[in-house]
């Protein structure tokens, strides 16, 4: 599948946005993390503002994005539409909250209750999101049970570590922090690894024969229809990936995972600024890393409709 | 609405016969030439006369080789919207846009209510749908919509222009839910198959596979060219000259 860069900046930007807001969203609500304005101010900022990059971004990837509006309506049967519902409707009980917890500097009472509705929020737009894939018969790699977990997971480590960096930046460090985003990038990790060996021993029962519908034997393509590559092909045959596949699993592997880990792993021993700098780089690192991981995710998958080209 | 009808009056559909189809294209000629002021014109075509000529178009004909234990066939393989009783295209679509028709099974996009996402072409496993990058919207199939109800047509031309075009009559059109029709006892007669069945959409259209081979059919291969012997004489010297 072609990775459009809209699309995978949008699911890696709406992914950190939303973890880091739903973990705002428990633990701001509940006092654990303590009403602050200028760390609120700036972690649901930055929160909402990956949602809403994400957001804008993902219209970048449409034919006619004046039209945005229109994909709020199919939600009984559409992923797509139910994550446009969710994304927005999110946003009501994430402003509620920040008002509450950001701007009245409360928590507690109805602002730890928006809180937990904007977390609730967060996590079906993201479950949403993941079903967008999982649901889509034609590419294995993706239909399969690991997608969904997989955006849940990611989500969940990227706004640990984002919220970890945040925290440390405002010298405001608890000691379960790091440890809670060090466990997440390790499960992230462990995910995702289990994702590439199924993916790579994936044996998928359509093949050109059951594509033609010729049986028995092999069937092999003489001759495309066209002489250039269409839209099909453009979309659906991207090949450049796999080539690079192996290295770029290393790149995704040391940046998004190996990297946060080690640092995260530090901070505890070293003295505040240090500590501090060490949680943002293994922020900014893990975002670098997630978006090589989400291209891959796109680039390795592979569509039933190539089989008519011949193409593997 | 892209929830699917629980079940349609009819399932107009296509059938293709793989045996006698020679891969002429021009039902992929007269699908353009029709669609293209049709139902969702234009089918716009990109750079026609330069180096990376790109357009949409709803049939594609492929060639294949096909190799079996009888030995090795050349079948050409018209592909379009197979009108799926299950078509995820329609059920991901986001905004309306793509729909199923209860009264007889086509499945079409309404252009104005499109917003462009693809998504409905990542759904559909057999690339029946291609975007239109000019327009901004996704296009496929209609079945002809605009010619299978036209009464301004005569009768026998109210069928897909696919169909209406093929020279050897490999493509047929009609009401593949009802199984006294001509179209379903013929896919009954030769052992029509639908594509990618596992996948459980349900395709509408069915190919019927290439007959066995007979016994009988005529030899047609050539017998081997014996070397030229040298030739003596006037002949033989008008021969060496010349091919000095």
């Amino acid at each position: 599948m072609h990775p459009a860069f809209s699309v995978v900046f949008f699911t890696t930007a709406t992914g950190a946005g939303y973890g880091l807001l739903a973990l705002l969203g428990l633990l701001g609500g509940s006092g654990v993390i303590p009403a602050d304005f200028w760390f609120g101010l700036v972690g649901m900022g930055l929160a909402l503002g990956l949602i809403a990059a994400g957001l804008l971004s993902s219209t970048g990837h449409l034919g006619r994005p004046e039209r945005a509006w229109r994909a709020f309506s199919q939600w009984r049967s559409s992923w797509l539409s139910r994550e446009g519902v969710a994304s927005v409707a999110t946003f009501i009980p994430a402003g509620l909250f920040g008002i509450g917890w950001v701007l009245l500097g409360r928590s507690g009472g109805w602002v730890a209750i928006a809180g937990l509705l904007a977390a609730a929020g967060a996590v079906m737009t993201i479950c949403t999101t993941g079903m967008i894939y999982a649901s889509l018969k034609p590419i294995a790699q993706w239909h399969s049970r690991y997608t969904l977990p997989a955006y849940l997971i990611f989500a969940a480590m990227t706004g640990s570590v984002l919220a970890n960096a945040l925290l440390q930046g405002f010298k405001l460090g608890s000691t379960a922090m790091p440890i809670w985003a060090l466990l997440a990038t390790l499960a992230g990790w462990g995910w995702k690894l289990a994702t590439w060996r199924y993916n790579d021993r994936l044996e998928i029962p359509t093949t050109a024969n059951t594509a033609t519908g010729l049986a028995g034997g092999t069937v092999r393509s003489i001759e495309w229809p066209h002489t250039e590559e269409n839209y099909l092909l453009k979309e659906m045959g991207f090949r450049i990936a796999r080539k690079h596949s192996a290295k770029l699993r290393l790149i995704t592997q040391a940046l998004a995972f190996a990297t946060p880990v080690a640092l995260l792993a530090i901070v505890y021993f070293v003295p505040w600024p240090l500590g501090a700098i060490a949680s943002m780089l293994a922020a900014g690192a893990q975002f670098a890393g997630m978006l090589v991981e989400r291209w891959l995710f796109f680039a390795e998958a592979k569509h039933t409709v190539i089989l008519y080209y011949g193409r593997e | 609405m892209t929830c699917l009808p629980a079940r349609t009056e009819k399932k107009l559909g296509l059938v293709i016969d793989l045996d006698t189809c020679v891969g002429c294209q021009a039902c992929v000629t007269a699908c353009k030439e029709w669609n293209t002021g049709g139902h969702m014109a234009p089918l716009t075509d990109i750079d026609p006369y330069g180096g990376h000529v790109d357009g949409v178009w709803f049939n594609r004909v492929h060639s294949y080789e096909h190799t079996t234990e009888q030995g090795d066939r050349t079948v050409n393989f018209p592909r379009s919207c197979l009108h799926c009783e299950q078509p995820a295209c329609v059920t991901v679509c986001p905004t309306g846009a793509s729909y199923k028709r209860a009264s007889d099974g086509i499945v079409l996009v309404d252009e104005d209510k499109c917003i462009g996402c693809k998504l409905c072409s990542w759904a559909c496993p057999y690339g029946a749908r291609e975007f239109d990058t000019d327009v901004g919207v996704m296009k496929k199939c209609t079945l002809c919509v605009d010619r299978i109800y036209n009464d301004n047509l005569a009768e026998e031309d109210r069928v897909p222009a696919c169909v209406a075009a093929c020279p050897t009559s490999a493509r047929h059109f009609g009401d593949l839910g009802d199984p006294a029709s001509a179209i379903s006892q013929l896919v009954e007669e030769r052992g029509g198959v639908a594509l990618m069945p596992e996948l459980g959409y349900k395709p509408t259209n069915r190919y019927l596979p290439p007959r066995a081979r007979s016994e009988r059919a005529a030899k047609v291969d050539a017998a081997a060219l014996e070397p030229i012997k040298a030739e003596g004489g006037f002949l033989g010297w008008i021969d060496r000259m010349l091919s000095n």
